[in-house]
């Protein structure tokens, strides 16, 4: 890439600069909190509003509910709405808060009610409080309302208290991280009058609601809860206020929490629980799931589940982590104490004694091992789990094979076929050994399930078969019932250990797989040199190991991500979301909370520096992406390939640095050089003709006046030479305007009186209003602008004819104008001559190589103004140019 | 103007310190012309040489030079003497200028620039330094202004002129070196103090009022004359 390209414009700097500015804000969050539907949220958050609209702040309503209730559709009249976005769901058409259009609008202020609502499918994030993080990272101002039900951790507390349980939650984090709280509370005693008389649901349904949710016990619990939960808030608000100012921090280190998550803890208890502990504490918190080879074999559905779980965790402020383990109790032991983790939260299970050996609890043992670490136990919901457990029973028979269970039956049948010829000669003691043998081996081919079928069948052939009297159930002897125990239960057991083995080969065998690949891979990516290779290498990979499509979308220089830069097989991707997934710097489609309705996963692949593309993974199965080996597989996949592209991009940048100091440090001394070589000579040339016209004129020679002349000359070429020079160092990019507040006056002072001698017999009229604001610009590089404009209007026209400066504001921009009375500019060229090189009039006699102007509008350009030029009638030309003016610099009051 | 009538006692060496022997040709010319002693140095070690030597009553010297930056030689001889430096500079070194004149030169002219000007400098610092010799005269007076710094009075064609506190003490900051060139950091500390060194608006606000206050015609102001990218100079009628 050459330097010519990479190098900003002066405008796009300013408009970089600008944006900085306005993305450096995050917006503030401000929640209206209630205990139950009806206490006046919305009512107090529109009267917020109207309150900010009055101060003169853009304050708009981006959604809001007004459930037919008058009082608040009153309020909403003369506030600005935000149109909403119609989505069609299942033959349904929903109005939804149209989040781009709100961000095109970027109000200062946006109103969003009830943030804790599940927008319908299609729009981009599946819940409003999402949508509301992206507009605070947009720098807008944010009004809400949330009712105590909907704050995640609170919610099983809820659900206890009402019986009703509502799915649409609000992450704590929210909450917590909220700029203000303002708690809106009603009595519950005039909340069912408000109710009764019909001002918070139409009268049909407010007698339902006061029989199931408004009960007065009810609303009193939760205005309870609402009411400890601002107190909460208020108090750390509090404490922090007490840390900033005594600095004193005590910390007791151990505060801190574990919550362990089990393959039972599908109700959450643990990690709400755990949530509400550490905001209680303070401290941070993490959640950890460790995965044992046995819960490897969980179903997929409940293996999601705990994902989900480790999820809701994340969501709740905790750091996760899977822990591959061999023993669980280890395993999280160790991780807590590397972590200085002080207390463990493990569930409990009610139910004793579920296996048939003597069991201990996960927690018990737990506690056995830890006498320095607490442990909190929480009771599980057994409902719950047993409506996982009976998905489980579900799952593995929609697995079944049958097949496998046949040739088990086979293997019986075979068995019995070979020992029956052979049962003169074997001892029975034999046959049963060859019978065992078959159950190995079965379940060393097909896994346990056929193998206990095969134990089953062969105590029955064994009995019908072999045991006298032969070809009947009957049993002679009654130690050969010991027997049959005895085998079947050697046969189950033989059965387990080996399907064991078998699996835990198949395991190790998928770890070492896995391991090679990613060696292979890193291998081949730290040999590759440019980026097309990286990409190529990373799709390779992706594509064989996950047996999916997948693309990889790299940015252009401006950070848009080019689809035409995509390499490999993704069949449609969606720019749109790669996009989003590049700029907000996480997942999105398939699988995650942004847009999972699209067929695509979206990866971005993000370096320690910042986010270098995005990898497109188009699944056949989507679910298989949700397995944690094969999500943490990929995660360090997509890690691996963003590092190789930053190391690649450092490279190439350090490259393009070296190149570029070498050459700006060519043209730095190459411009050093002549400006001195030019300038020296010029110097003496006009110092010596001025010293020979002044001694001539002495001795009242008639050669005054030709040493005058070598003077004007001399003069003249060195403002030429200026003049190039100027122009090198600007198109250089070497000038950067130092920019400051300056006074029109002043510059044009200086201007004026540098060009005094110059002036040559045209009356100058200067007019300048006398209140002309302060303008932020470089003064020298915009005295340079004057000095050309007006020593063009003397160049240009006829001697003693008027040539002045005047100063205007219009359209918030500052308007200086250099006018003349001369012949004006050769019609259609006004635009022309700000070109380089270019002259009004060709090979005119006046000196001047056609660099002033041009000089003129690269300086007013990067100030972020125009400059054009426009003719008088009847004759009379000028030169306009325009600064953009900023709110004035504050002045201390002199009398202060 | 005529210098100070006591001619013999004028000091009249001046140093030319500048690695371009045309330059230094016609301004020793230029010098010698109105009876001044010249001495040149080619390099910035043989001035120090000089300056030390010769004893010179004003340098002129060019920040560019083979062995060094002209600025050095400015701090190398500050430590010992207050003669007038003026500083000869490329219009394209506008930062080497403030950087001169903050370390203590007292004026600068840029190249290429004429005979006239030049002496005419010259002249203006001599007599600075003359002024500041003799008594300090507390009325200081320009076009049809008259300052009284004593009685902090000011008053224009005989009509008083109000200055609130602010505007006297810059006025009177700038009228204590009459042709001496301020710099902008100079001005700013001194009259609001080293706090306010970066708050440039306040010169510009502050000027702005002093030239409408005292200068006929403020946007071509004869006195308060504005050094565009420097700093202000007061500049005696």
């Amino acid at each position: 890439m050459t330097e010519q390209e990479t190098r900003p414009s002066p405008d796009e700097l300013l408009e970089q600069m600008q944006l900085e500015a306005k993305a450096a804000r995050r917006g503030k969050l401000k929640i209206f909190f209630g205990a139950s539907p009806g206490v006046g949220k919305t009512y107090a958050m529109l009267s917020e509003a109207r309150r900010l609209r009055v101060q003169g702040l853009d304050a708009m309503v981006g959604v809001v509910e007004t459930h037919g209730r008058s009082e608040t559709a009153v309020l909403i009249e003369g506030l600005d709405v935000l149109p909403r976005k119609t989505v069609e769901h299942r033959g349904r058409t929903l109005q939804e808060f149209d989040l781009d259009a709100a961000l095109r609008r970027r109000p200062a202020v946006l109103l969003m009610d009830e943030l804790a609502h599940a927008n319908a499918p299609g729009c981009r994030h599946p819940k409003r409080w999402q949508d509301v993080e992206e507009l605070l990272a947009f720098g807008i101002d944010v009004l809400t309302t949330v009712n105590v039900q909907h704050v995640e951790s609170l919610n099983d507390i809820v659900g206890g208290i009402t019986g009703i349980r509502v799915r649409e939650t609000v992450p704590d984090r929210i909450f917590a991280e909220a700029n203000e709280v303002v708690l809106v509370d009603l009595s519950p005693d005039d909340l069912l009058l408000r109710l009764r008389e019909g001002k918070v649901y139409l009268p049909d349904q407010a007698e339902r609601a006061i029989q199931n949710f408004f009960r007065k016990g009810n609303l009193i619990a939760l205005r309870e809860l609402a009411l400890r939960l601002t107190a909460d808030r208020v108090d750390d608000q509090m404490r922090a206020f007490r840390r900033t100012i005594t600095e004193t921090q005590v910390w007791k280190t151990g505060e801190t929490l574990l919550a362990c998550i089990g393959p039972s803890d599908v109700d959450e208890k643990v990690v709400r629980t755990a949530a509400r502990l550490a905001a209680k504490l303070g401290g941070a918190w993490r959640a950890v799931y460790a995965e044992t080879p046995d819960l490897q074999r969980l179903p997929e559905h409940r293996r999601s589940a705990i994902l989900k779980t480790l999820k809701l965790a994340q969501d709740l402020g905790a750091e996760t982590a899977t822990l591959p383990a061999r023993d669980a109790i280890e395993t999280v032991l160790d991780y807590a104490r590397r972590n200085n983790l002080g207390r463990i939260v493990v569930g409990r299970s009610t139910r004793a004694g579920t296996r048939w050996f003597m069991h201990r609890s996960f927690s018990q043992r737990l506690g056995m091992q830890t006498p320095d670490i607490d442990i909190l136990t929480v009771a599980r919901d057994e409902n719950l789990a047993r409506r996982a457990a009976a998905g489980t029973q579900f799952e593995i028979r929609s697995g079944w094979q049958p097949l496998r269970f046949v040739y088990a039956a086979l293997a019986s049948v075979g068995i019995t076929a070979i020992a029956t010829p052979l049962h003169h000669y074997l001892d029975l003691a034999n046959i049963v050994m060859l019978f065992l043998l078959g159950v190995m081996l079965v379940a060393h081919r097909f896994g346990r399930g056929p193998a206990a079928l095969a134990a089953l069948l062969n105590v029955v052939a064994f009995d019908f078969f072999f045991v006298p009297p032969r070809l009947s159930f009957a049993v002679s002897d009654v130690q050969y019932l010991v027997m049959f125990a005895v085998m079947l239960i050697v046969g189950l057991v033989t059965g387990h250990l080996t399907a064991g083995l078998r699996y835990q080969a198949r395991v190790a065998h998928s770890r070492e797989v896995r391991a090679r690949s990613l060696s292979d891979m890193a291998k081949a990516l730290s040999s590759a040199l440019v980026e097309q290779q990286v990409v190529e290498i990373a799709v390779k990979f992706v594509q064989s190991n996950f047996r999916v499509k997948a693309a990889v979308v790299l940015p252009d220089p401006s950070n848009k991500l080019q689809p035409s830069l995509t390499q490999g097989a993704a069949t449609s991707l969606d720019t749109a979301i790669a996009q989003w997934c590049y700029d907000m710097n996480s997942p999105a489609g398939a699988g995650t909370d942004t847009l999972p309705a699209s067929p695509q996963l979206y990866l971005p692949l993000k370096a320690p520096m910042r986010v270098r593309g995005v990898l497109v993974i188009d699944p056949d199965n989507p679910r298989q992406l949700l397995i944690p080996e094969q999500r943490r597989l990929l995660d360090t996949f997509t890690a691996l390939v963003a590092i190789a592209l930053e190391r690649i991009h450092f490279v190439s940048v350090a490259q393009e640095t070296l190149i570029k100091m070498e050459s700006e440090r060519l043209r730095g001394a190459l411009l050093a050089a002549l400006s001195h070589d030019l300038r020296t000579p010029l110097t003496a040339l006009v110092g010596m003709a001025e010293t020979l016209s002044l001694e001539l004129a002495a001795a009242q020679s008639s050669h005054a006046d030709k040493a005058d002349v070598i003077r004007e000359q001399a003069l003249r070429t060195s403002r030429m030479v200026n003049n190039l020079l100027e122009m090198a160092r600007l198109q250089s990019g070497e000038v950067k305007p130092h920019i400051d507040w300056q006074s029109l006056e002043e510059i044009t002072g200086s201007a004026v009186k540098g060009l005094e001698p110059a002036l040559g017999g045209h009356p100058l009229k200067v007019d300048l209003p006398a209140d002309l604001p302060l303008v932020k610009c470089d003064a020298v590089l915009m005295e340079r602008v004057l000095v050309n404009l007006l020593e063009n209007a003397t160049k240009y026209t006829p001697k003693g004819t008027p040539i002045g400066i005047r100063a205007a504001i219009a359209d918030a921009m500052l308007r200086v104008e250099v006018w003349d009375d001369g012949p004006g500019l050769p019609p259609g060229r006004e635009r022309a001559i700000f070109a380089r090189f270019v002259r009004g009039e060709k090979e005119s006699t006046v000196p001047g190589v056609g660099l002033g102007l041009a000089i003129c509008d690269a300086i007013v350009k990067a100030h972020g103004g125009n400059i054009w030029a426009e003719n008088h009638t009847p004759h009379g030309a000028s030169f306009l140019f325009t600064l953009p003016l900023d709110e004035q610099p504050v002045v201390e009051n002199e009398a202060g | 103007m005529s210098l100070p009538a006591r001619p013999t006692e004028i000091p009249r060496n001046v140093l030319i310190v500048e690695d371009e022997k045309e330059i230094r040709r016609f301004v020793r010319h230029a010098l010698e012309g109105e009876g001044f002693r010249v001495y040149e140095a080619e390099s910035l070690q043989r001035g120090l040489v000089e300056a030390g030597t010769r004893k010179p009553d004003l340098a002129i010297l060019d920040l560019g030079l083979p062995d060094g930056n002209g600025v050095d030689f400015i701090h190398a001889v500050r430590a010992w003497t207050g003669m007038p430096i003026i500083v000869l500079s490329a219009r394209i070194e506008e930062h080497d200028k403030v950087e001169a004149l903050d370390a203590g030169a007292d004026d600068y002219l840029a190249k290429p620039f004429g005979v006239a000007e030049l002496l005419a400098r010259v002249r203006s610092a001599l007599r600075r330094i003359a002024q500041a010799g003799a008594a300090q005269n507390t009325t200081v007076s320009f076009g049809d202004v008259i300052v009284d710094l004593a009685d902090r009075k000011v008053t224009r064609a005989d009509q008083v002129v109000r200055l609130t506190q602010i505007e006297f003490r810059l006025l009177a900051a700038l009228l204590s070196h009459p042709g001496k060139v301020l710099t902008h950091r100079h001005l700013l500390r001194e009259v609001w103090g080293p706090a306010y060194v970066e708050h440039n608006h306040y010169l510009r606000i502050y000027m702005g009022h002093l030239r409408r206050k005292l200068e006929s015609d403020p946007a071509r102001p004869l006195h308060l004359i504005t050094e565009i990218g420097i700093g202000y100079r007061y500049m005696p009628a």
